[in-house]
């Protein structure tokens, strides 16, 4: 490497040899991403306007326009009612995860005794809740028997939420408010094993905040609970912005929504019809974070 | 300002002390609230885990026995054998664990030196080329797994390949090529999330840390491999945790490029189908959900024993460095 630095950098200023090495230390990723991302994506966008049909010889592709999009919006039985399901959902956990991370990440904070324990615990979700474990975990027939059986284990799965859905309703609470918490508390550990890298984020973000704030506040009389809102909560806005999107992406990764597209991809080979969805799919997705970046960002709190 | 209070005024003690003793109660329950709420979902994480090594060393008597929740009464390991003979499971690890260090550490080479010339390297246009980055978080792999898929199985690298091999493209679905060639440059699974987490934590380290080497004579590539890794170690180390354990439970990448090998996230999800075949002692157990279940656990436990091993190891590293990571930027 020492001699190709004196062969191309003989007459060159500090800046220019870093731009040099710049590019040069990007370039494996630009290979990549033109290989495996722009080219696919392209191709992708050319498979979804058109009708393929694939023989011994290759593939034909025709140009047929937006025939797979009107297809999958409108005579495919399932892909309306996958999407709408998996948005809804998205919708109704981000903000769930999102605020219950942060309550986390702030309990964590706290100093008590088996703090490390209690962290390496709930850091566990970030290597037991992904991807196939996560499928298989579903379908375990033991387990939800158990769960069913209050005598046994689950018994704050039917109960808890139950007894909780009582009081709030006599206490005058809006009906379908009491429905969106006690569904939360039914779906708990969905959204604690979901949580466990937004709990990170927020725990990085909380511990950059400058501890002289809080002795300045506390000094002049604020509550642990004033300090929250007033100190915590402003500072960590941004990382809010960044785990509403890492959540609403990860919701994506693995749904019904992708196992549709695939089926339709690899069990009918109608790979035309597949990647109209998955755009169809990506554009809702990107509508759904732009909307929600806006709402947020207006209200996001920077230092700077 | 409570010890400030207690020396000045000391005709105030009495007062001071119930006050103090009020503030104290409230911090009492405060943590016993805490404890019980971080004690609940601490149960609530590892109730899975705890209950499959339950079943896992349960015996078929056992299954239907009302009496038996966790421990159970008669003890076997005839699960495990199973399991592990379906899942042909030593090779299967060996297997696992050589495909995930590979992709993890040419995941983590490539991106460190993505990240850094994002971050320190500004060259024209490196700001449009990290708007790619980006842009590679937010697409859905599906969108782009057909296109890779028909890519990878007539592999002819701009029609380079065709001249060595006589107009002939590879296949190299089935091995274990493109996982090779998706981290050597940066493009595997999360591969952009790992990029970011570098750029931002080398924007962190200060810019005269790499002044004053380059005024000691050191070239941008010195810089790098001398000065700015060692103190990137906790980004390495969160980066390549994510990218093994995502590697290892990833089945969206594995199923699509290797289809017979065997490797553990491809062994899960046929072990059902394998399961209900299995034949024991001359008899199919296929016509006993529950213990087709039960075996099935025991398999998912010897899949995430090993991460969870690894993880009790390095959780101690893991824990402190993300604090410093500066994912935060």
């Amino acid at each position: 490497m020492r001699s190709l630095a004196k062969l191309g950098m003989k007459q060159r200023t500090y800046a220019q040899q870093k731009s040099f090495w710049g590019f040069v230390y990007v370039l494996p990723w630009l290979i990549g991403f033109i290989f495996f991302f722009l080219i696919p994506l392209a191709a992708s966008l050319r498979y979804s306007l058109s009708d393929i049909e694939a023989n011994a010889s290759g593939m034909n592709i025709t140009f047929i326009g937006f025939a797979n999009y009107v297809e999958a919006l409108t005579v495919n039985t399932s892909f309306n009612r996958t999407l709408t399901t998996a948005i809804s959902n998205m919708v109704v956990n981000v903000p769930l995860i999102v605020i219950f991370s942060l309550f986390l990440a702030v309990l964590l904070n706290q100093k008590f005794i088996g703090r490390s324990v209690a962290r390496s615990i709930f850091f566990l979700p970030v290597i037991l809740a992904s991807g196939v474990i996560a499928n298989l975990e579903a379908e375990s027939l033991v387990q939800a028997v158990a769960q069913q059986n209050p005598e046994t284990s689950g018994f704050f799965h039917t109960f808890g939420s139950f007894e909780l859905q009582r009081i709030m309703l006599q206490s005058g609470v809006n009906e379908s408010i009491v429905a969106y918490l006690t569904g939360a508390v039914d779906r708990i550990y969905e959204i604690v094993s979901q949580s466990g890298v937004q709990i990170l984020i927020f725990l990085a973000g909380i511990q950059t905040i400058s501890p002289q704030l809080y002795e300045a506040s506390k000094m002049e009389g604020a509550t642990g609970y004033e300090a929250f809102w007033k100190i915590t909560f402003p500072m960590v806005s941004p990382l809010i912005l960044v785990n509403i999107i890492y959540t609403i992406i990860d919701s994506f990764a693995m749904n019904d929504m992708t196992d549709l597209i695939i089926a339709t991809g690899f069990n009918n080979f109608d790979f035309g019809l597949s990647s109209a969805m998955a755009w169809l799919y990506f554009i809702s997705i990107v509508v759904i974070l732009a909307i929600s970046t806006y709402f947020v960002s207006k209200r996001v709190f920077y230092q700077e | 300002m409570l010890l400030n209070r207690w020396f000045t005024a000391e005709s105030r003690k009495q007062r001071l002390a119930r006050f103090l003793s009020l503030e104290s109660w409230k911090r009492g329950i405060w943590s016993i609230v805490r404890l019980v709420l971080i004690a609940g979902l601490s149960f609530i994480i590892l109730y899975p885990i705890l209950q499959k090594i339950a079943t896992a060393i349960k015996d078929k008597a056992d299954l239907y026995s009302p009496i038996v929740v966790w421990v159970p009464e008669n003890y076997t390991l005839s699960n495990f054998r199973y399991a592990m003979q379906i899942m042909d499971y030593w090779e299967t690890l060996l297997n696992t664990f050589s495909l995930s260090a590979t992709t993890t550490i040419l995941t983590a080479a490539s991106c460190a030196l993505a990240g850094y010339a994002f971050a320190r390297l500004k060259f024209k246009g490196s700001g449009l080329l990290f708007a790619g980055v980006v842009l590679t978080i937010l697409v859905p792999p599906t969108t782009i797994l057909i296109p890779i898929y028909m890519n990878l199985k007539d592999f002819t690298l701009m029609g380079l390949i065709p001249l060595f091999t006589g107009g002939k493209p590879v296949n190299l679905l089935n091995s274990y090529w493109p996982f090779i060639l998706t981290s050597i440059t940066a493009n595997s699974l999360k591969a952009g999330l790992y990029i970011f987490i570098f750029r931002q934590f080398f924007r962190g380290i200060p810019k005269e840390v790499e002044e004053a080497a380059y005024i000691d004579g050191a070239s941008v590539g010195t810089t790098f491999l001398r000065i700015m890794l060692p103190n990137a170690m906790p980004a390495i180390i969160t980066v390549t945790l994510f990218s093994f354990v995502w590697q290892w439970n990833d089945s969206f990448f594995t199923t699509t490029y290797l289809t017979s090998s065997k490797v553990m996230s491809l062994m899960l999800t046929s072990l059902p189908y394998n399961l209900r075949i299995m034949v024991v002692d001359g008899v199919e157990v296929g016509d006993d959900p529950f213990y087709l279940s039960m075996v099935q656990d025991t398999g998912i436990l010897l899949a995430i024993l090993p991460l969870i091993i690894i993880y009790l190891f390095v959780q101690r590293y893991f824990v402190e460095s993300i604090e410093r990571t500066g994912i935060v930027g």
